[in-house]
């Protein structure tokens, strides 16, 4: 056979590399349509934020310390949104952050295959649960029992929400904090108990120092979880935005706030309006720092690992 | 079976593939280091070598299957009938279809065992008398009479051995000029060892095959040239009576007689 | 350690190596000094703490489920909601929830799945693409009030939809569309490298080798993350808020564009309403809604657990 017929064979066949290209292009567009959402999601809020940022100056926006865009006169310091998430935020961490360390210990180091088998489908299954049912429980079935437990109690109170909160995403940080105690070589465990360690100090002493970064990770990622958490909030925490570190009282998170302003009957166009946006876009920076840590934490866990 | 050994002075007939000045990096790692090979039609060739001396990755260039490999880079030309493989309007799609491949371990996909060949036959475009090319492949595998009943079943069903023979069948029933072998038998039992390398007896006529392989008795049985390769060099090429017998190097000594290695 | 009973005692009377034998227990023997109870205490403590999870879970579902169980019959799953509790339904409810997925769905998985194969199976590990992937990692984690938001500003009022099941469900896919890209994902590199190695030795191109074989190897898996993802847009409240689904809707839509309502909706509607029996109709959707979302899951580990033995090695 001659050379030049030769090659001919090897020619790529036009029709079948223009359709792979096709296929390979249609494919790139899908993955492309998260990055659209990403720009869509900046553009809207930093567009019609600017809006309100045209009547309102991001000072005043930040540092003030009244809400109130409803009422007359009208007021746009965000602090007591920020102040209501802040409580929130803290107390679900202190329900969920421990709980869920020790459940990770537990999950990864005490519990047998097939108690593991049992435990992690529940956990999943209270993370599957939807916020909005655990709003309910929280108006409904907390907050009676801490008016029983404690007299003061509010109607709405952050509390309340913070407890259902926490619940909420202890299965996460149990989950993650697994992952990082099962990534720690066994080797570790194995020395330490040559040197006639017990468990506990094992666990203590070894395994979660050498695991801290993907616990922090997780509870980084909690964090934002929480932050951004809307219906258990909407539901039990009130809204009544203040100035407030009494979590018996009724407050107002940003999340809720954007609950209540698209509830309403509030005219677009108006500044009033506007507010929707710049709440949103306060509570995407915060989220999306939060995240960034927290992927950036992980990233670096696991290639101490890997 | 020609049983007639290739004397020494005879140069390997007519070269299918010719390795020129090939050099393959993974990152900074030498792999293959400026080997040179001439690979003789219809006949097999094998190459030995100490694990990790870069055996498998010279095979994989002769059909571009190193193509899909991260910061894999490559110096140096193969020539298939004096066309470079690596050229820049070369399909490498159109040269696995001429020069086939089966693996170390078995890898039939997870489908009937009529569907792993006739996959190979249906993306190629032929259409035409699919089931007499099954058959005639599996006859060529010498696994017709074991799975002729049972044509519809499972391939992972099989045993290791049967499943790297549906392989090699699932290759030949493309009817390639050239079959690259990647130590086919390192996952199998000495039963189907030996009627895999009886398979290659019938196959050396019509097929120029290239086997990799760790196994030196199994490179002595089978093979009518053989490489030795040694830390990404190749140290000696030449027909296997001669490499086993009356080896030039040292360090090909060495290795045969189980010095080192 | 008493002199009588050590290793050093004198016991005449017995041989020497009994003495050993009686010599070695001892020191192995467990120490008195309160390491073990601290042992037991900790590893009590960490169980009661994490079963804690399974205790109030169950606390969870009693409560809906006596509030909510006395209001639930079949006029209440078939009647539209109303002024009057006794009366009040959630047929519009469900449907919508219907609609919702169903749309959803469509738009999600051609999207997931494709994005999914093109970063495993395509993509080279180029800046571009590590930034996609460092994305879908981010928005995994944005808010799902936010895409209520971006919902609300792109398809309600710049694309002229209005407050329909459509934009809804275009809202609803942005959210869910991550998660179903990593699960996707998940599934896809599961599969061995072998097979897509036989499939290109044979001289398959890329897609031909991904088209018949990594996905319908990859394919359990991909069903079930896109299932999990759904279950999860059934239960989702927030963005459809946002983007102003909550409205008295007696009816059920009849095209996309149609006003609809979903189950997570009617019950933010009943459970925020000042009246009682308002109360005991948002416990009874809860239930419903708890029953369509464990059918949903089961399904999922129904197919986990049937296509497991099809796995390759």
């Amino acid at each position: 056979m001659r050379s030049s017929q030769q090659q001919a064979l090897f020619r790529p066949r036009r029709s079948q590399q223009w359709r792979e290209g096709a296929i390979r292009a249609l494919l790139a567009l899908c993955a492309a349509v998260s990055v659209v959402t990403t720009v869509a999601i900046v553009v809207v809020l930093l567009w019609e934020s600017a809006l309100f940022f045209r009547e309102v100056s991001p000072w005043e926006f930040l540092t003030g310390t009244r809400w109130a865009p409803k009422f007359q006169p009208q007021s746009f310091g965000v602090l007591p949104l920020v102040c209501g998430t802040l409580l929130v935020v803290v107390g679900s961490a202190l329900v969920a952050l421990p709980a869920g360390l020790i459940t990770g210990i537990y999950l990864s180091e005490y519990a047998r295959p097939r108690t593991r088998a049992v435990l992690k489908p529940i956990l999943e299954i209270l993370a599957g649960i939807p916020t909005v049912v655990y709003g309910y429980f929280a108006l409904y079935f907390i907050t009676p029992g801490l008016m029983a437990v404690f007299p003061g109690t509010e109607r709405f109170n952050a509390a309340s929400a913070a407890i259902a909160v926490g619940v909420m995403i202890l299965p996460m940080v149990a989950s993650i904090c697994d992952d990082a105690f099962q990534a720690v070589p066994d080797s570790l465990r194995q020395g330490a108990y040559a040197l006639g360690a017990r468990r506990r100090q094992v666990v203590l002493r070894v395994v979660l120092p050498a695991a801290l970064s993907g616990v922090i990770a997780s509870y980084v990622l909690a964090l934002s979880r929480a932050v951004g958490e809307t219906m258990i909030v909407t539901l039990a925490a009130g809204a009544n935005p203040q100035l407030t570190l009494n979590p018996l009282e009724a407050i107002q998170t940003m999340t809720a706030y954007i609950v209540q302003v698209s509830l309403g009957d509030t005219p677009a166009g108006t500044v009033e309006y506007h507010t929707l946006y710049a709440v949103g876009l306060l509570l995407f920076l915060i989220t999306f720092s939060l995240n960034v840590v927290a992927q950036r934490i992980l990233r670096r866990f696991r290639e101490e690992y890997e | 079976m020609n049983q007639s050994p290739p004397v020494e002075k005879d140069a390997p007939a007519v070269p299918v593939l010719q390795v020129q000045e090939l050099t393959i990096r993974y990152g900074d790692k030498v792999a293959v280091d400026r080997v040179s090979l001439d690979i003789p039609e219809t006949k097999i060739t094998a190459i030995i070598g100490p694990s990790g001396c870069g055996k498998s990755t010279l095979l994989r260039a002769l059909n571009r299957m190193n193509d899909y490999i991260e910061g894999l880079t490559m110096q140096g030309r193969v020539l298939y009938r004096g066309v470079d493989l690596y050229a820049k309007d070369v399909d490498p799609v159109q040269v696995r279809r001429r020069i086939g491949m089966v693996f170390q371990k078995p890898n039939p996909f997870p489908k009937s065992i009529y569907k792993n060949i006739a996959w190979g036959l249906a993306i190629n475009g032929i259409r035409d008398g699919v089931p007499q090319r099954v058959e005639r492949a599996l006859q060529q595998a010498a696994l017709w009479d074991e799975v002729k009943d049972r044509l519809h079943d499972s391939a992972l069903a099989l045993s290791g051995g049967q499943q790297q023979r549906l392989c090699i069948a699932r290759a030949l029933a493309l009817e390639p000029e050239v079959l690259l072998m990647d130590e086919p038998c390192s996952a199998l039992d000495p039963i189907s060892t030996a009627r895999i390398e009886d398979l290659l007896f019938q196959l050396r006529d019509t097929y120029t095959i290239v086997i990799v392989t760790h196994n030196m008795q199994q490179a002595a049985r089978v093979s009518d040239y053989t490489a030795f390769l040694d830390g990404g060099h190749l140290v000696e090429f030449g027909p296997t009576e001669q490499v086993f017998t009356r080896p030039k190097e040292k360090r090909t000594e060495d290795y045969v007689t189980g010095r080192f290695g | 350690m008493s002199p009588p009973n050590g290793p050093h005692a004198n016991a005449p009377d017995r041989p020497s190596s009994q003495r050993r034998r009686d010599a070695l227990p001892r020191l192995l023997r467990r120490r008195g000094d309160g390491q073990l109870w601290r042992e037991r205490l900790f590893h009590l403590f960490c169980a009661a703490v994490a079963w804690s999870g399974l205790v109030i879970l169950v606390v969870l579902l009693f409560h809906v489920t006596r509030v909510g169980w006395p209001v639930l019959s079949w006029k209440f799953l078939t009647s539209p909601p109303s002024r009057f509790p006794h009366r009040a339904g959630i047929y519009p409810a469900l449907m919508g929830t219907l609609w919702l997925i169903g749309l959803t769905t469509l738009f999600t998985v051609p999207v997931g799945v494709g994005a999914a194969i093109y970063l495993e199976e395509f993509a080279t590990p180029s800046r571009w693409n590590r930034f996609i992937e460092l994305n879908i990692a981010n928005l995994a984690g944005v808010p799902s009030i936010i895409y209520g938001v971006l919902g609300l500003g792109v398809f309600v009022r710049w694309m002229h939809l209005g407050r329909s099941v459509l934009a809804g469900a275009l809202t609803m896919s942005l959210l869910i569309l991550p998660v179903v890209i990593i699960a996707a994902r998940e599934a896809i590199r599961a599969v061995p490298d072998s097979i897509r190695q036989g499939a290109f030795a044979l001289g398959a191109t890329r897609w031909q080798a991904v088209r018949d074989h990594v996905l319908p190897s990859a394919l359990p898996g991909i069903l079930t993350g896109i299932i999990l993802s759904i279950a999860r847009a059934i239960g989702e409240t927030a963005p459809l808020i946002t983007i102003g689904a909550l409205t008295y809707v007696v009816f059920v839509p009849e095209s996309p564009l149609d006003r609809f309502t979903v189950l997570p909706i009617q019950i933010y509607n009943w459970a925020s309403d000042s009246r009682r029996p308002f109360h005991d109709l948002a416990g009874a959707a809860i239930v419903v809604l708890l029953a369509v979302l464990l059918t949903v899951n089961a399904v999922a580990v129904w197919i986990r657990h049937r296509f497991e033995k099809y796995r390759m090695r």
